[in-house]
């Protein structure tokens, strides 16, 4: 998955302003970032949900922007998605909406072994026993296991992660960091996660970038990251009020 | 002066979009309608169907009654004047048949029906359930559109119909009790006025205003943006947007199926 001088506006307001990212194969790549600075949309881009402007987003070898309906198929059938709200269909239970993908990407399936694959990833969650509720039934961390379970139902070559911890406290966040690493040992997939919540970065990551007015300003290992000399990834990791980063940006 | 100019501007790019919008999505939802055929899971188009045709019945009862009431009553005030109190039960049915039973059905699915259809699929628009679906590759329009259409093409005659015999049966009431006129005499008066056509012209205009209704609803809801602000317009657009067109379309469908030498 490469990003290649990704821009993209939405009216006059610049998002993306020459993101340059390459993700390498069963990593984990986390992106940091200010809340508003383009990490979701840049996020966005890898399924096709948003277009560059300009710029190159290669998935799976295809061209996001050239590649055919079949191939955006393609792409998506071997990606996972977890949204920040978990974005379950709530008239479905919980075992419906894992069992989704499952049933339009694989129509012959038989019921039997459909319930049996929703069933082991719901218990790789620990929410079997909470799979004929429906989603306002249940709480925020647990909708996050449940969408995190219909997110790799399909075992994807690929997962992404859009701020997953975000509103959980501190227990259930440290949970679905602990999911996340096991997915890719489990599963062998390429991650790349969304965040702002640096305790989790650093439990997950094998590389960060910080996404900072629209570009990529700093990649490395976790332990590069802490030690980085650029003042706005300092004052960002340490949460710090005064520094570079202004208050209203 | 330029600000007004701007505004409007502003207001027929969106309602020209609008408009292009739904019925690109009623032509893509007619092209899916073989997929309901293969899909496994019906669930979304039961409830669909019983959300239009069971959970309306409370409301479409009482709101028929009355309109076959009042046209009975009204009716009669002014046939009493000539001495034709009798011609009450023509008047009631042939109204109802053809033009008061699709009306009253679209103008209640509207405002019940369609704009909850615009505040549900406007929630999933802004909490990104429309871009899980994307995602997972599951197309919008088939899974969430196509029910919802079909529902209510299939149910608003159903509705329809079941509104006209009540309200007729209102009208019967209010003859009896106003005018002195018997069930027997209303039954025999009404049948024998009313024709075939009135019945499938009135049948075609519930079709027509079930999927005006529907695709409005489905489409301004799948243009929210905004969170709560972009779901409340939504819905309110919705529910204008259909009546405005029930209104014109009702007209015109009367116009070719009464005025048109075919």
């Amino acid at each position: 998955m490469e990003l290649t001088g990704v821009h993209k506006s939405f009216g006059p307001h610049a998002v993306l302003r020459g993101v340059d990212l390459a993700v390498r194969r069963r990593e984990t790549l986390v992106i940091i970032g200010r809340s508003g600075t383009g990490k979701s949309v840049a996020l966005r881009h890898v399924v096709g949900l948003e277009r560059p402007n300009r710029g190159e987003v290669r998935v799976f070898g295809h061209d996001i922007q050239k590649a055919s309906r079949r191939q955006i198929h393609e792409i998506r059938s071997r990606t996972g998605f977890l949204f920040q709200s978990g974005a379950l269909l709530n008239w479905m239970t919980i075992e419906e909406n894992v069992a989704l993908p499952l049933l339009e990407h694989n129509r012959r399936m038989p019921p039997d072994e459909v319930e049996d694959r929703v069933l082991a990833k719901l218990k790789l969650v620990g929410m079997e026993s909470a799979r004929r509720k429906l989603p306002a039934q249940i709480s925020g961390g647990m909708k996050k296991r449940a969408a995190l379970a219909r997110a790799t139902v399909l075992d994807p070559d690929l997962v992404l992660y859009d701020e997953p911890t975000s509103g959980l406290d501190p227990v259930i966040a440290s949970t679905i960091n602990e999911l996340i690493n096991r997915t890719r040992e489990a599963l062998g997939t390429t991650q790349i996660v969304v965040t702002h919540d640096m305790e989790s970065a650093y439990s997950i990551a094998d590389r960060i970038a910080m996404l900072c007015e629209g570009r990529i300003i700093c990649l490395g290992t976790p332990q590069e990251i802490r030690s980085s000399d650029n003042p706005i990834v300092q004052q960002f990791i340490q949460g710090k009020t005064s520094g570079p980063l202004a208050l209203e940006s | 002066m330029f600000s007004g100019i701007h505004r409007l501007g502003a207001f027929l790019i969106e309602s020209t979009h609008g408009a292009g919008y739904g019925i690109w999505l009623l032509l893509h939802t007619l092209m899916q309608v073989p997929a309901i055929v293969r899909t496994k899971s019906r669930k979304d188009l039961y409830r669909q169907m019983f959300i239009c045709g069971i959970q309306t019945i409370p409301v479409t009862v009482v709101v028929s009654i009355f309109t076959g009431m009042i046209l009975a009553l009204n009716g009669g005030l002014s046939l009493e004047q000539i001495g034709q109190e009798g011609l009450i039960g023509r008047i009631v049915a042939v109204s109802m048949a053809r033009e008061m039973g699709p009306f009253m059905t679209a103008l209640i699915l509207a405002a019940s029906v369609g704009s909850a259809m615009a505040a549900e699929l406007g929630t999933m628009k802004v909490s990104e359930e429309i871009d899980a679906l994307e995602v997972m590759s599951i197309d919008p329009g088939r899974f969430l559109v196509l029910p919802r259409v079909l529902s209510m093409a299939v149910m608003t005659p159903v509705v329809t119909i079941y509104i006209v015999l009540v309200g007729t049966l209102g009208g019967a009431a209010s003859a009896y009790f106003q005018y002195d006129i018997s069930f027997e005499r209303f039954r025999t008066d009404a049948l024998e006025y009313l024709t075939l056509k009135d019945i499938y012209t009135g049948i075609l205009k519930a079709f027509i205003f079930g999927t005006v209704i529907s695709i409005v609803g489905c489409s301004e809801g799948l243009r929210a943006r905004g969170g709560a602000i972009g779901v409340g317009s939504a819905t309110r657009q919705s529910v204008v947007i259909s009546y405005l067109l029930i209104i014109v379309l009702g007209y015109y469908v009367t116009f070719t199926f009464y005025y048109i030498e075919w």
